[in-house]
């Protein structure tokens, strides 16, 4: 009897995905079919024709490099605020001050969390003013609420033993947390940072879309004035930046589990 | 303070390693703060400061007049319209790519078989199609699109089908080599096809979690498709973007509200779906 419940349920949902996917595509009344057709291809090959050949000149290539920086300096420095906010929110989200603080803190890191990056980039442009300082804050603010919570989480689960021996000494409540606890949860938290800050410099090539400076404010210029050269040379060094530092973050990260073993 | 650092009992031991460090920090940490313009100062700029504030003020109440809520139910609709088809593209991107990519189904591995060079040739051209795919973001995909294709939610669906599609094709192989290879390779061996021995060696072990990663990724391609509108893939996104250049808060926190209920929305469902499902 149970299976076949299960059974029926496994068929009703699967029904309601493909009656989901038809009312989409229905309701979105996309053509894709003018992709298709001889005229549609031709229309996509000129597209694509335009933007190549990507413009080399130095002076060019200087200016994109300039924004590559940029767009690095953003991530680290977002992640790095991120890290220290995160981590001074993670102690009351842990329950160390009180119950009060635990779900205040915790409010305010999934509040932080569940905005994305480019409209907290939105926010911040106004708050202050068109530049990548505006990505830092936006970057910090989404992976604050995103390292938060895992630190909070890193701290529950550490043992409390270490605490519990510093306190039977006498020491005070700062000396139990650094020496007690932190060496414990500190690896793991490195770990997450590091990876949020991969992901953080992939998110920070497109805060520039609105305004948040670096590689994504020249590729919407450079679009939106239909330069394509301009923008498939910001485009290539988008996909540089991003492929470079996934290798370097994935061999730092395989050091580290080596050094750990 | 004094008295401590004078007797040696009480030093840190590892003090100069630790000055050493924080010294080596703050040096690469000043470039970084002179090429992100990194000026504190400008978030109490009196202008800055009063745009900010008339802003937020306006957000209580949030805007509930009926023109902006049939607005805002249009946008919602188009949202989850452009995840639920863009995952459906993706999904039939994603396949071909995926099996072509699994060494697990490679009849060259089960013994000597001719095309295996050709067949290893396949399978290192199709990864490195999957990464070209997925190493562009998908907003850029999405601005792309709009310039060839015009303001709309097209351009949103086509730019989640090829991230997405890039992305589950990665993780497909991913899950299906990590299955136990050997009643594949053993359906190989005794002569089946591919695609026999997909559905009857491997897809027994894998099926669950490829259908659980799947529906996991279409939550997340309900928060992608809300931040596609900012660049005009239609949507919620692009609603909030006018909004937000209106500087009319009501309207922003009625959009912020519904978001948040769609993100929660989609935790809810993808969770039901995994559950009955997986």
């Amino acid at each position: 009897m149970r299976a076949r419940l299960r059974r029926v349920a496994g068929v009703a949902s699967v029904a309601a995905v493909l009656v989901a996917v038809a009312a989409s595509f229905a309701y979105l009344a996309v053509d894709f079919r003018g992709l298709f057709t001889a005229e549609g291809r031709h229309e996509m090959a000129r597209f694509v024709a335009e933007f190549f050949p990507p413009d080399a000149s130095p002076d060019f290539l200087r200016r994109a490099g300039f924004a590559a920086l940029q767009t690095l300096a953003v991530s680290v420095l977002g992640t790095l605020i991120a890290m220290l906010a995160g981590g001074l929110l993670a102690l009351p989200a842990a329950g160390r001050l009180g119950a009060a603080g635990k779900w205040g803190a915790r409010f305010v890191l999934s509040f932080l969390r569940s905005m994305p990056e480019l409209v907290w980039a939105a926010l911040m442009v106004l708050a202050a003013g068109l530049g990548p300082f505006a990505g830092t804050l936006a970057l910090a603010l989404h992976t604050t609420g995103v390292l938060g919570r895992l630190f909070a989480e890193s701290l529950e689960n550490a043992a409390p033993a270490p605490e519990a021996a510093l306190r039977e000494l006498g020491a005070g409540p700062v000396a139990r947390f650094v020496y007690g606890t932190l060496p414990q949860v500190a690896p793991q938290c490195v770990g997450y940072t590091l990876y949020r800050w991969e992901m953080n410099i992939r998110m920070a090539t497109i805060l520039g879309v609105v305004g948040a400076g670096g590689l994504g404010q020249m590729l919407y210029f450079h679009l939106s004035l239909f330069q394509q050269p301009q923008a498939a040379t910001v485009l290539a060094g988008m996909i540089v930046l991003v492929v470079a530092s996934d290798s370097l973050s994935g061999r730092i990260r395989r050091a580290l589990s080596a050094q750990s073993h | 303070m004094t008295a401590a650092a004078l007797r040696p009992e009480l030093r840190d031991p590892l003090a100069r390693r630790r000055l050493g460090r924080a010294v080596a920090a703050a040096v690469v940490l000043w470039p970084l703060l002179r090429l992100s313009e990194f000026r504190p100062s400008t978030l109490f700029d009196p202008a800055n400061l009063h745009v900010m504030a008339t802003f937020v003020a306006g957000f209580l109440p949030p805007a509930t007049n009926a023109e902006f809520l049939g607005f805002l139910l249009t946008a919602t609709l188009q949202t989850l319209a452009m995840a639920t088809a863009g995952m459906a593209l993706a999904f039939v991107v994603a396949l071909p790519l995926a099996l072509a990519a699994t060494r697990s189904l490679s009849v060259a591995a089960v013994g000597p078989a001719e095309g295996r060079w050709r067949g290893q040739g396949i399978r290192h051209g199709v990864r490195m199609l999957m990464v070209l795919l997925r190493s562009v973001p998908e907003v850029v995909w999405a601005l792309m699109f709009v310039r060839a294709l015009g303001l709309g939610p097209a351009a949103g669906v086509l730019a989640l089908a090829i991230t997405y599609g890039g992305m589950l094709a990665k993780v497909y192989a991913e899950i299906l080599e990590s299955a136990d290879a050997r009643p594949a390779r053993a359906l190989l061996a005794a002569g089946s096809g591919r695609v026999g021995a997909l559905c009857f060696g491997l897809l027994p072990l894998a099926a669950q979690e490829l259908v659980s990663y799947t529906v996991y990724r279409w939550e997340c391609a309900v928060r992608a498709a809300v931040v596609m509108g900012f660049v005009g893939a239609g949507g919620l996104g692009q609603l909030l973007d006018q909004s937000l250049k209106m500087l009319s808060g009501g309207e922003v926190s009625s959009i912020a509200l519904v978001f948040l209920a769609l993100v929660f929305l989609a935790d809810a469902i993808s969770l039901a779906l995994r559950k009955v499902l997986a």
